[in-house]
């Protein structure tokens, strides 16, 4: 029955997008509104609201448990909401089979079938969709030379590399043309080197094809790495939801800050629009748009590499070096202050600079710019 | 101590020892003696001799021949039968059976607690013609009044089903129980409904696990004699019967010694040509 959803009918384009809708042009390709997983008691994804643009790539990032591989699996079909509405274009699609969905699945550790060769791995999602002969060879071969296994045909999964499954994975799920293509942890079986080259592939591999990705990943170099867009998620809600450079330049919150790379996080209280006074310490500038006018107890974050170690700049803040460690492109150095103590990278710019001063008394500033702030993080504990 | 660390290379056959000497004593030797017995020839009053009597693999053939495709037959029909009942039983409870799965095993192999002969004396009663299943079916009128189960091909092949199910459940489950579920998300992700995704991955990788079970079960019931003997009659006897009654009744060894060897071979071959169908690839996976 359903496997006969035709090649025809899975390019056909969304034409007939309601006139009630705002945007009928840019209507997203997934969209979800208001879903909500709940697990006997647990709630996995809790009343989440999101749309992710035809064409992009998206990345859904936090740590295990905060509901990202669940909302995957949510628009993958393998998962129902108990509450809320998933969308495929113009299609709501809560109710609907996995295998009735225009949307494939590279799946964590690939799921490769063991007793077929990858031309039939990869002929698998045509052949059910009704592709005959010569045209699925062709299609295969295409799509093998797309991700680099030409003339792998003929060869059973466990006779190739982990990197080589990976992307026979990829080539399975590209090869049905998607609308959506949903990543889960591709990447976690590779070593760290393959992982690197295979980000960037990736991402190239989604430029050429043009297909909307989303990708669930912990590690949040690799969505920095390949994301248009990043969703960072934590106990089924999204704290924050923006482009790369977004999350780690103006962090909304504390979970987010902690999490995408490192970062300095002071506790202080606002004095003004634009100031804050930090606690057993001076008054700091921040731009008024990170303040967003919030007052009280506030959190101050400053990212370590934005902090110079003499004071030119105009939020200043006196210390002692306690810690320093030479890591080559840069040198890390512990500042104990009366706020705390402060993480900073000095790059190594000049020959002969290096670790050094330890026990040296410093001034350190940054740019008001570079400040971000977020609600007081009193309660928790990153 | 020493000694094995200095030679590494006698450990592994210093671990097969055990079990070939074994084979050697109760299997080879054995095996030997009854080549030369069924090359003998005489009666059991003048006592045997060795005198290289081939006739009696051909008397073994020609006399018994309806036996020995009775035998395949029921133990065809039998190892299919054991296949459909089990396959969705193994299915259910490796994919089903949450918790329970192991319990479930036990009552699956709960029957071994008791001795064969006596499960099939139960199969004796049950399917006696003052039993309630022979009553219903006349009631019902399945079987005319004076109809029976005892004694007919349908007890026999009944009991050997009933019998040896165990040994086609348990390899069934192990290659189900073992396979990884998101293969078969991955199949349904492809487009391929529950029921193709089945036929296309569950099925395929469950061969195994069906080879296995075949083979346990239909190489037995081929030989097998106690089922024919206590449900059947005379019409249904099998081989084993044959070879039974020629070994303790007639005490005519060299016919009864053919004669198992005309099964074994018979046997092998027919696992040889079904190995080959199935495919060698997928026996070892």
């Amino acid at each position: 029955m359903g496997e006969n959803l035709g090649v025809s009918a899975v390019h056909e384009p969304q034409t007939q997008a309601p006139a009630s809708r705002e945007h009928a042009a840019a209507t997203p390709d997934v969209r979800l509104d208001h879903v909500t997983k709940q697990f006997d008691d647990v709630v996995a994804v809790d009343d989440l609201t999101l749309e992710i643009e035809r064409g992009s790539f998206f990345a859904m990032l936090g740590p295990s448990g905060c509901g990202k591989t669940t909302t995957l699996r949510m628009i993958g079909g393998f998962e129902q909401p108990t509450a809320g509405d998933i969308y495929l274009g113009d299609r709501e699609v809560s109710g609907l089979p996995a295998y009735k969905r225009d949307v494939n699945t590279v799946f964590q550790s690939y799921a490769l079938f063991p007793h077929l060769s990858v031309l039939e791995n990869v002929a698998f999602g045509l052949r059910r969709r009704g592709v005959k002969g010569a045209d699925v060879r062709t299609q295969v071969r295409d799509i093998l030379k797309v991700v680099g296994l030409e003339g792998m045909e003929r060869r059973r999964p466990r006779q190739l590399s982990g990197g080589q499954q990976q992307r026979v994975a990829l080539a399975r799920a590209l090869v049905n043309r998607p609308r959506v293509l949903l990543l889960d942890e591709p990447l976690g079986a590779l070593d760290l080197k393959l992982r690197k080259q295979m980000q960037l592939e990736l991402k190239g591999i989604q430029h050429e094809v043009g297909i909307t990705f989303i990708h669930v990943t912990h590690d949040q170099e690799e969505a920095m790495t390949m994301a248009d867009r990043i969703a960072v998620m934590n106990g089924g809600r999204i704290e924050q939801l923006g482009t790369p450079t977004e999350l780690y330049e103006k962090p909304e919150t504390a979970f987010v800050a902690g999490f995408l790379g490192v970062s300095n996080l002071l506790p202080g209280n606002v004095v003004a629009g634009d100031r804050v006074r930090l606690r057993g310490g001076p008054e700091v500038q921040v731009p008024t748009a990170a303040l967003a006018g919030r007052t009280g107890d506030v959190g101050v974050g400053i990212r370590p590499e934005k902090i110079d170690l003499n004071g030119e700049h105009e939020n200043r803040l006196d210390g002692r070096i306690v810690e320093s460690a030479y890591v080559g492109v840069a040198t890390q150095y512990v500042v104990e202050t009366p706020c705390g103590r402060l993480t900073v990278y000095a790059q190594n710019t000049q020959p002969g600079s290096g670790a050094s001063g330890r026990d040296r008394a410093v001034t350190l500033s940054w740019n008001p710019e570079s400040t971000f702030v977020v609600d007081s993080m009193e309660e928790e504990t990153e | 101590m020493g000694f094995l660390h200095r030679h590494r290379g006698l450990t592994p056959y210093l671990l097969l020892a055990p079990g070939l000497v074994y084979l050697t004593f109760f299997f080879a030797v054995p095996l030997g003696f009854l080549v030369h017995q069924s090359l003998e020839s005489g009666n059991f009053d003048i006592g045997y001799s060795f005198t290289w009597a081939w006739g009696n693999y051909s008397a073994a053939i020609r006399g018994y021949g309806a036996q020995f495709a009775r035998s395949f037959e029921y133990a065809g029909i039998a190892t299919v039968l054991a296949l459909l009942f089990s396959y969705p039983l193994a299915y259910w409870i490796a994919f089903r059976g949450g918790r329970w799965r192991n319990l479930f095993l036990l009552f699956i192999v709960a029957p071994f607690f008791v001795t064969y002969l006596i499960r099939t004396l139960a199969w004796e009663t049950i399917l006696a013609d003052q039993g309630p299943v022979v009553r219903i079916l006349r009631d019902v009128g399945i079987l005319g009044s004076g109809g029976r189960l005892l004694a007919t091909s349908v007890a026999v092949v009944a009991g050997l089903t009933y019998n040896f199910l165990p040994f086609m459940a348990l390899p069934l489950y192990v290659s189900l129980e073992q396979m990884d579920g998101r293969l078969i998300e991955a199949a349904q992700d492809l487009y391929a409904s529950r029921w193709r995704a089945f036929l296309r991955v569950t099925l395929p990788l469950s061969l195994p696990g069906v080879v296995a079970g075949t083979l346990l079960t239909f190489i037995p019931a081929a030989g097998d004699f106690i089922n024919a003997q206590l449900l059947g009659s005379p019409g249904q006897h099998m081989i084993g019967n044959v070879i039974q009654s020629k070994f303790l009744e007639l005490i005519d060894y060299p016919a009864a010694a053919s004669m198992s060897f005309v099964l074994m071979a018979t046997i092998l071959l027919a696992v040889a040509l079904y190995a080959r169908a199935v495919g060698t690839e997928k026996l070892t996976g």
